[in-house]
């Protein structure tokens, strides 16, 4: 990979996803053949937002390889509170390790620390904007369980604040993949997505209802609608309803029918989905470990 | 110049210094602003605002004196006066005249609308735009600004 960093995933051909999907099925087959890849690597992990999977699965695929972590814990411990600017940051913590995982709440925040330091940069999160390591591990999982050639996904629910909406949806444009995105209005993919996505020659198709589309879908992708985009309750009660999906939603749906989600979930997934076929958040969340093995190991090598 | 324009000619002839001519109407000032020009550096500066113009109806003039103008500086200016002109005058000729080319890329000038940009907090960076056929788009954020430009001009 000619990449320093993984700012968003725009950056990546599709012989580079496809190399690092690849690199990750390998690992997931036979993970004992790179234990020792990477000793004495240490990771720096820079999470100014709270985290679980994306963290842990960082944490736990660099040790897989052989590596270790330096944390800056959680935010309130560290810089932030004494006003220290994430340029100042990143700087000194470059010096602690050989590359650095950065989740931040301002979009743009890995783009600007790629621009001060030398190791690698890896964006696990910028505010509303990119998600690429777990747009990674989505392909991975679609590929794995459908194919990622001559596919119709669903993208539903926040999309115009969603990251990982807006990491997928331009990664897809690499593929043969047929895009369809679910959303009440107020929610609808940003400006400069759909502007990546018309570049890219993707055709947007939108819709208000899953009902319209869901019969031709081989993947839905759900995301979570959060409360605090509603002025009030009452209208974020129903919008959260209208995209939630459960047993009886799906009864249309091709039986094949992969259902994703990033996680966590609150209620948008019914749990009653989750021993059937098609709930597939589980794997996918699972996945991140081999995916970021991958790529670690790719920009580390 | 032409008679016409003698005619009309609000303020006066300037030495030596840059003439920016064909000025969207009603610019003048963020054109100012955009090139940091704000009265306390010792350049002469004189504005004409909405002078008819053969052409557009009206336009804006700027002079500076005692300062010329460089590509770069000037190319910045496309953005909000595409039509604009640069006349380098020496010894009251005009010696040198161009148009404004659309620059790649904005550095400063402009400030990102997002505020949760991270370009818009106190890191050490200077915003950073890339320019679009029909906008320019934030490096740090990605926020596309198509519309009123001039809103976001970033002055002081
Ligand atoms: N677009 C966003 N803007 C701001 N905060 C977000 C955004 N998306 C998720 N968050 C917050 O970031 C945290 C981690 O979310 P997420 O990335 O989904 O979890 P994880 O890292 O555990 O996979 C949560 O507190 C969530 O509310
Ligand atoms: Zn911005």
């Amino acid at each position: 990979m000619r990449h320093d960093h993984v700012l968003s995933t725009k950056q990546f051909s599709r012989s580079e996803i496809e190399a690092v999907l690849d690199r990750a099925a390998e690992i997931d087959a036979d993970p004992g053949s790179v234990a020792d890849r990477h000793a004495g690597t240490l990771l720096g992990l820079l999470f100014f937002e709270p985290s679980t999977r994306t963290k842990m699965s960082f944490e736990a695929a660099i040790k897989r390889l052989g590596g270790e972590v330096v944390d800056i814990g959680p935010v309130g411990a560290s810089s932030v509170e004494k006003g220290e600017t994430l340029a100042d940051t990143v700087r000194v913590v470059e010096g602690y390790a050989d590359a650095l995982v950065l989740r931040h709440p301002s979009e743009g925040a890995a783009r600007m620390a790629s621009e001060f330091v030398s190791v690698p940069v890896l964006n696990a999160g910028d505010g509303a904007g990119q998600h690429p390591t777990q747009t990674l591990l989505d392909l991975y999982t679609i590929r794995e369980r459908v194919g990622l050639t001559d596919i119709t996904i669903g993208i539903m629910g926040d999309l115009k604040y969603g990251r990982t909406v807006h990491s997928l949806a331009e990664a897809l444009t690499r593929f043969d993949v047929s895009q369809h995105f679910i959303s009440p209005e107020s929610l609808s993919l940003p400006t400069n997505v759909r502007y990546d996505l018309h570049e890219s020659g993707a055709q947007v198709r939108e819709h208000t209802e899953l009902d319209a589309v869901l019969p031709e879908l081989d993947v839905l992708y759900v995301t979570r609608i959060q409360r605090e985009r509603f002025p009030d309750e009452n209208e974020y009660r129903a919008v959260a309803g209208e995209f939630g999906i459960d047993r009886n939603t799906l009864a249309a749906a091709n039986e094949d029918l992969a259902v994703m989600h990033p996680l966590p979930r609150v209620d948008e997934v019914a749990p009653d989905l989750d021993s059937t076929p098609h709930a597939r958040y589980f794997e996918q969340a699972h996945n991140g470990v081999p995916v970021r093995m991958a790529l670690l190991d790719t920009l580390l090598s | 110049m032409s008679q016409d324009d003698d005619h009309q000619l609000r303020v006066s002839k300037i030495r030596d210094g840059t003439v920016i001519d064909h000025v969207t109407a009603g610019r003048a000032l963020t054109v100012l602003a955009i090139l940091d020009i704000d009265g306390s550096g010792d350049e002469t500066v004189s504005v004409a605002m909405n002078v008819p113009s053969g052409e557009t109806g009206r336009k804006d003039i700027v002079k500076v004196e005692g300062r010329e103008l460089n590509q770069d500086e000037v190319d910045v200016l496309s953005l909000i006066a595409p039509e604009a002109t640069i006349n380098i005058v020496r010894e009251y000729e005009v010696v040198e005249k161009s148009r404004v080319d659309r620059p790649e890329v904005v550095l400063g000038v402009l400030s990102c609308p997002n505020r949760n940009c991270i370009s818009a907090g106190a890191e050490p960076i200077e915003s950073r735009f890339s320019v679009l056929t029909d906008g320019v788009r934030c490096a740090y954020c990605e926020t596309i600004i198509r519309a009123e430009l001039a809103e976001h001009i970033d002055v002081g």
